[in-house]
């Protein structure tokens, strides 16, 4: 393993401390695990709170600011939050307005954020939860932990901050949240696997010609293993088995994402893209809005994810709404 | 002797766990690496160091419940992932069942069953599905009717102890049906659990702890 690390214990704290040297605009509570709005709390204004494990940057701490989240709880690399940081957040940005979760479903995060949410009722707090959950490569049956969350995360939290922005309340934004999560599907396939500091070596072992098709954003292996291929057919399959499991139809218009993992250049993911472009104009939808890089990565992994946001104009104008965070900033 | 657990059993219990967890969290994480994503061991060290350093600062006159309880809510807020409120909320059940000073035999079983019964409504596990459960439920079946057939507290965890571990070999050919595991379908069969493997450990430092008694 080579990292620019000093330990792999001190990982998650070194990271904060760099967070706070680079943006002063957020406050960094190094102590409570918790990055928020420097600004919080707004009175009047719901509080929308994210976390998830520590790898995955910039999600979510990336996405803190005017127009996105109040505040993120970045547990440690790949593991989720504890409550305790939840807690803390809530402390930290609740305006009184009511709090929003939103959380990828994956087992850890799910446990733990609904524990907060039962420590806040406690509280008196009531809390809301929007859960992601559209990644295709998992089978949504009663017999697994349901889809994982993942590209389409930035999509609900860019969304449901833009409408907690203007003032609506908790169940306003929580509902189109889950709205932006149901036109949401996404599928990524992992070059190589990603290394967890505290491990020490990649989560998979993968020969130089093969690729995990599949994958989720924390180094476990995709649904299957295949030969690596030119981009061209590679991006082709992915395209498609997103569309199986869409309701998109020619004359529609997406939000697009080409998300890198975190291992894959920038030219790549353009290549990328314009494969999706050729491939989405070939059925006659309209990519409306992308993005082209890392948002949801997956620490050093190489590959990308495509996720495909079925746009109305309400989702549109939400997304086009002003957001002024580290890693997406617009006005 | 007429009591099963005690304050000072419930803490060397919960010691001889953090050493067990110290010494084979890196096979906990391969485990995990095969099938999940590879911080089980980290995790678990990570907050079993949290409980040993709650045990060294516990008031010695707290019953055995308090101590479980109390070494459950720092799991909670130290571990994270799934197996952080897992074994936390398992253990505060357990602990919270527990309340007396003493406890007999059938109480340790009982309260036992109660940590179990947390532990699947929270995680909505049952026998077969490849995670912690396919342990625990062996271990606490056979402290009830070990309890029920009036052995000690040292042939009884022997007893748990080899049910977990049984239990944990038996995960082997499943598939995953829970967690992250689950994600791989028909790949995660012929890999051991990492969470049945730590609860066996679990119990098998109950029994190493009891077999003085």
């Amino acid at each position: 393993m080579k990292k620019l690390i000093n330990t792999p214990e001190s990982v998650l704290d070194d990271t904060l401390a760099g967070i706070a040297a680079a943006h002063p605009e957020l406050t960094v509570d190094r102590a409570a695990r918790v990055v928020h709005r420097a600004d919080a709390p707004r009175p009047g204004k719901v509080a929308l709170i994210s976390g998830g494990g520590s790898g995955h940057e910039p999600l979510h701490t990336g996405f803190v600011g005017p127009g996105m989240l109040d505040a993120a709880c970045p547990g440690e690399v790949f593991t989720s939050p504890v409550p305790d940081q939840m807690l803390a957040a809530i402390s930290a940005v609740d305006g009184g307005a009511g709090v929003v979760f939103v959380v990828k479903n994956y087992t850890g995060d799910v446990l733990n954020f609904s524990l907060a949410a039962e420590l806040a009722a406690e509280q008196g707090i009531e809390v809301r939860t929007v859960l992601v959950d559209d990644d295709v490569a998992v089978q949504d049956s009663t017999f697994t932990a349901g889809r994982r969350g993942t590209g389409a995360t930035v999509v609900v939290e860019k969304v449901c901050g833009a409408l907690a922005e203007r003032g609506a309340g908790a169940a306003e934004v929580a509902s189109i949240g889950e709205l932006a999560n149901a036109a949401s599907r996404s599928f990524a396939v992992a070059l190589t696997a990603a290394t967890v500091p505290a491990a020490g070596k990649p989560g998979f072992d993968l020969p130089g010609d093969e690729i995990e098709v599949g994958v989720g954003i924390h180094g476990e292996p995709g649904r299957r293993r295949e030969p690596l291929r030119p981009a061209r057919e590679l991006v082709a399959e992915v395209v498609e088995t997103v569309l199986a499991d869409h309701t998109l139809a020619s004359g529609d218009q997406v939000i697009a994402l080409v998300n890198g993992l975190g291992g894959t250049p920038l030219h790549e993911l353009y290549l990328v893209y314009g494969e999706v472009a050729a491939r989405l104009a070939e059925r006659g939808i309209t990519i409306a809005r992308r993005l082209v890089g890392n948002y949801v990565t997956s620490l050093d992994m190489a590959g990308f994810s495509l996720t495909l946001t079925k746009a109305d104009p309400q989702l549109l104008e939400l997304w086009d709404a002003p957001v002024a965070t580290p890693a997406l900033h617009w006005s | 002797m007429s009591y099963a657990i005690d304050h000072d059993l419930a803490v060397a219990w919960l010691r001889a766990t953090a050493a067990a967890v110290e010494q084979r969290h890196q096979e906990l994480t391969e485990l995990d690496a095969a099938i999940g994503d590879g911080d089980h061991g980290t995790n678990l060290r990570r907050g079993f160091a949290a409980v040993t350093g709650l045990l060294d600062e516990l008031d010695p006159a707290a019953p055995p419940g308090s101590v479980l309880t109390r070494a459950g809510t720092t799991l909670i807020s130290k571990v994270g992932g799934a197996s952080g409120p897992l074994y936390g909320s398992a253990l505060r059940a357990a602990g919270t069942a527990l309340p007396a000073p003493t406890a007999d035999m059938m109480d340790l079983a009982q309260a036992l069953r109660a940590g179990l019964t947390a532990l699947q409504k929270l995680g909505g596990a049952a026998v077969g599905d490849k995670t912690m459960v396919d342990a625990f439920e062996p271990a606490v079946a056979a402290l009830e009717r070990a309890a029920f057939d009036g052995f000690t507290l040292r042939e009884a965890s022997a007893l748990a102890a080899e049910a977990a571990e049984a239990g944990a070999r038996a995960t082997i050919p499943l598939e995953a049906r829970k967690g992250r595991a689950s994600y791989l379908g028909r790949r995660s069969i012929d890999h051991q659990d990492p969470g049945a493997t730590s609860t066996a450990l679990l119990f098998a430092a109950l029994a190493e702890v009891s077999s003085p008694h």
